[in-house]
């Protein structure tokens, strides 16, 4: 396999690690801002491997659907940013070690 | 036909609720009022209930009131029935009678007491169950009263509650009286297993009718099981040996209950209950005989004990237990009529000895100890004659009423058909103890009311006779002590007397149909040897006699030489002194044998098994363990969300590597 050429693999392999970069930041992070930002991260991952599965396997569903998905994340998004702006106003602070009150 | 006879304990039980619910409010004429009357009018309805008795023909003498079935179980059937006959009927003219006169001595010695409903309330609860017990026709109902009655000595002994000492001597009447309570109830048990019934109706009955159809042995292992598990019973109610112990306590009470309680009524229940098994009792010789040698035995040591109590109810404490000791010895050795006769007399005597030392006893302002008394016999005349007269009578001296019951109980345990020699050594030990009687009574009546005055001069200006609601039943059991014991004039007196037309032995006569299948069974197995009137007349003469020693041995010791000779005696023989004035040890002894292991055991029980095993390891372990392991689990939760995910990874991780793996 030639080097250049960049295969299914190649963009399997860059999901993967986009996917696990996320998980880490959404793991590590302790700004709410960040590991939102992190999930994003996550959902790309995943829409890139539908597209790179689109394209190897001719098929548009998988195309349409991010299209579908980008549509539902940009309300999604909307919701989550107001959340946490609601947060911001009561505490003063989007550190998420402040948000543990549900603590048994 | 008499369906009245409930009416005698009905009238205690109404007295007892009123004064007990409502006394408080009444005041002291009312409450006095209201316990004397139920009493008095109990007493009326046993003196109505018994002349009809009398009309009725001697063999078939009984009255059966059955009020209602108390419980049916199968085969088991107990009504609460009431039965008046002979026995019975004597009994509970004794009981209600003195109980009345007691009540009313009662409202002079208790008046300036605060608790006096509670007193009254106490004693017709006394009456209440004294009279179950006595006219139960079953041994369930005599055993509520039996129950009962203890329940009302328990609470009358620790009156005075305050005095932790009297709160104690209560105990110990009901703890010691709860274990002979148990031989009781398995004596029941077994009497149930035995003959399917607990009512005198069937158990006799069929206990003859086995006995002739040869099915049931004479001495048959069972019966004797049944007899002596009875008789437990009766040692703790009527303080026999081994359970006697608490019967001196008891006399904490006040001096009217130690007077009706525990002289005159409900130490005699175990007597009445002996004799009312009478039957039982002649069918197990050898039970009868055990009953007559413990009833021997306490006779002679109670008797010894009261030669050195200084406590003056202390001493009419052991003479009574020594007296009850003589019953004993009568329904033991078969001569029934004989026990019931001394337990007549007995109430009387004692009633009436127990009274007047009540009243020294207020006139001494609460001071019990004889050794500061003295000269009494001026101040107050009515209480040293009546106590006078009572104690010639418990001290067998003819013909007052303690000679004819006690020579009667002593002749037929020399003539004990079923086993002679035992008879003789029985009425050996009891002729022995009447001496001591003789003495230690005199030596109460001396050191009492003769000599000089030896209490405080404060004393000396308090001393008073009672008022007359005290000296009246005082003066009525004082004749009763006198004339009771006509009833029962042996009939080689009678024939004496007159020759032509002897005087009947009434009592005798009277109880005999209750006894008539115990005395033939005695006269069937036992060996009846014929003693000459000859030898009647001496052994009447010898206790007489030795009555006269007692009697005069204490004039010499108390009146003569009351200066130098008790000292001295206890000084030349101070080891026998100091048992006999510190009762044998006896209660000493059972501390160490029965009290400390089993409060020991107790303690056992109580700190390794309860706190230690069940409530540290078994309860509070398992909740301690689950404790432990939460707090290492709660770590988990600490309510970090990138906790809770990267649980959730790790979980994810997991289940795909063992997925993949697995495929």
């Amino acid at each position: 396999m030639d080097i250049t050429t960049v295969t299914l693999n190649h963009y399997i392999a860059l999901s993967v690690l986009l996917f696990c970069l996320g998980t880490l930041g959404v793991l590590v992070r302790r700004n709410a801002l960040l590991i939102f930002m992190s999930i994003e991260l996550m959902m790309n991952a995943v829409n890139l491997m539908l597209v790179a599965f689109s394209h190897y396997k001719a098929d548009l569903a998988g195309q349409v659907m991010v299209l579908f998905i980008y549509a539902v994340a940009a309300g999604e998004v909307a919701i989550g940013l107001a959340i946490l702006i609601a947060l911001f106003r009561h505490i003063k602070n989007v550190d998420i070690n402040n948000f543990n009150i549900m603590k048994g | 036909m008499a369906d009245y006879l409930y009416l005698i304990p009905l009238f205690p039980l109404i007295g007892f609720l009123i004064n007990g619910l409502l006394g408080k409010k009444m005041g002291k004429p009312m409450v006095s009022m209201v316990g004397c009357l139920s009493v008095g009018a109990a007493f009326l309805v046993a003196l109505l209930s018994f002349n009809e008795l009398l009309k009725l023909d001697p063999e078939h003498r009984q009255l059966i009131n059955t009020l209602w079935t108390w419980m049916a179980v199968g085969a088991f059937q107990v009504d609460v029935s009431l039965l008046l006959d002979q026995l019975s009927g004597v009994m509970i003219l004794v009981v209600t009678g003195v109980g009345f006169l007691i009540h009313i001595y009662s409202t002079g010695y208790m008046h300036e007491d605060e608790s006096y409903w509670r007193y009254f309330a106490y004693l017709n609860m006394f009456v209440f169950f004294m009279c179950c017990l006595v006219l139960g026709a079953n041994y369930l109902v005599m055993f509520v009263g039996w129950e009962g009655v203890g329940l009302a000595s328990y609470l009358l002994i620790g009156f005075w509650y305050q005095g932790m000492e009297n709160a104690v001597a209560g105990k110990k009447a009901f703890v010691v009286n709860r274990i002979g309570d148990f031989g009781f109830a398995l004596g029941m048990f077994l009497m149930f297993w035995t003959f399917g019934s607990l009512s005198y109706f069937d158990v006799f009955p069929k206990a003859l009718h086995m006995f002739e159809q040869g099915h049931l042995m004479l001495n048959a292992p069972v019966m004797v099981a049944i007899c002596l598990l009875l008789f437990v019973g009766a040692t703790g109610k009527s303080a026999q040996i081994p359970l006697y112990v608490w019967l001196p306590d008891a006399m904490a009470g006040p001096t009217p209950v130690s007077a009706l309680i525990h002289a005159a009524t409900m130490v005699t229940a175990g007597v009445y209950m002996v004799a009312r098994s009478n039957v039982l009792y002649t069918l197990a010789p050898t039970a009868s005989l055990v009953v007559a040698l413990i009833a021997a035995a306490t006779a002679l040591f109670a008797a010894t004990i009261g030669i050195l109590q200084n406590d003056i109810k202390k001493v009419l404490a052991y003479s009574t237990v020594s007296q009850l000791g003589y019953m004993f010895i009568g329904v033991g050795v078969t001569a029934y009529w004989a026990g019931i006769f001394h337990l007549m007399t007995h109430a009387f005597f004692k009633a009436c000895l127990f009274l007047c030392s009540g009243s020294v006893i207020h006139a001494m302002g609460g001071d019990q100890d004889m050794r500061n008394m003295g000269g009494l016999a001026k101040k107050m005349p009515i209480t040293y004659v009546t106590m006078l007269l009572a104690t010639l009578a418990i001290a067998g001296i003819p013909p007052l009423a303690g000679f004819f019951s006690k020579d009667e109980i002593l002749w037929r345990a020399f003539t004990y058909p079923y086993f002679p020699v035992m008879g003789k050594i029985i009425w050996f030990m009891g002729t022995l103890g009447a001496g001591i009687t003789a003495f230690y009574m005199f030596r109460l009546i001396f050191m009492t009311f003769h000599g000089e005055f030896r209490g405080t001069p404060e004393q000396a200006r308090h001393l008073h006779e009672s008022p007359p609601s005290m000296t009246v039943p005082l003066i009525i059991l004082a004749v009763l002590s006198v004339t009771g014991g006509w009833l029962g004039i042996p009939h080689l007196i009678g024939h004496a007397l007159n020759h032509h037309a002897p005087i009947p032995n009434l009592l005798e006569t009277f109880l005999n149909p209750v006894f008539e299948h115990s005395e033939r069974i005695v006269a069937l197995k036992g060996k009846i040897y014929h003693y000459s009137h000859w030898l009647e007349w001496s052994l009447m003469g010898l206790s007489v006699a030795v009555a006269l020693g007692g009697i005069a041995m204490a004039f010499h010791i108390y009146i003569r030489r009351y200066h130098e000779l008790p000292a001295r005696l206890a000084r030349k023989y101070a080891i026998h002194y100091q048992l006999v004035y510190n009762k044998y040890y006896v209660d000493e002894i059972y501390y160490y044998l029965f009290v400390l292991p089993i409060y020991y055991f107790s303690l056992f029980l109580w700190k390794i098994v309860d706190a230690l095993c069940i409530d540290r390891v078994g309860v509070n372990g398992p909740a301690w363990l689950v404790r432990r392991i939460s707090v290492g689990t709660s770590l988990i939760h600490d309510g970090y969300m990138q906790t809770y995910g990267a649980y959730m990874l790790l979980g994810l991780v997991a289940m795909l590597a063992f997925f993949l793996g697995y495929r």
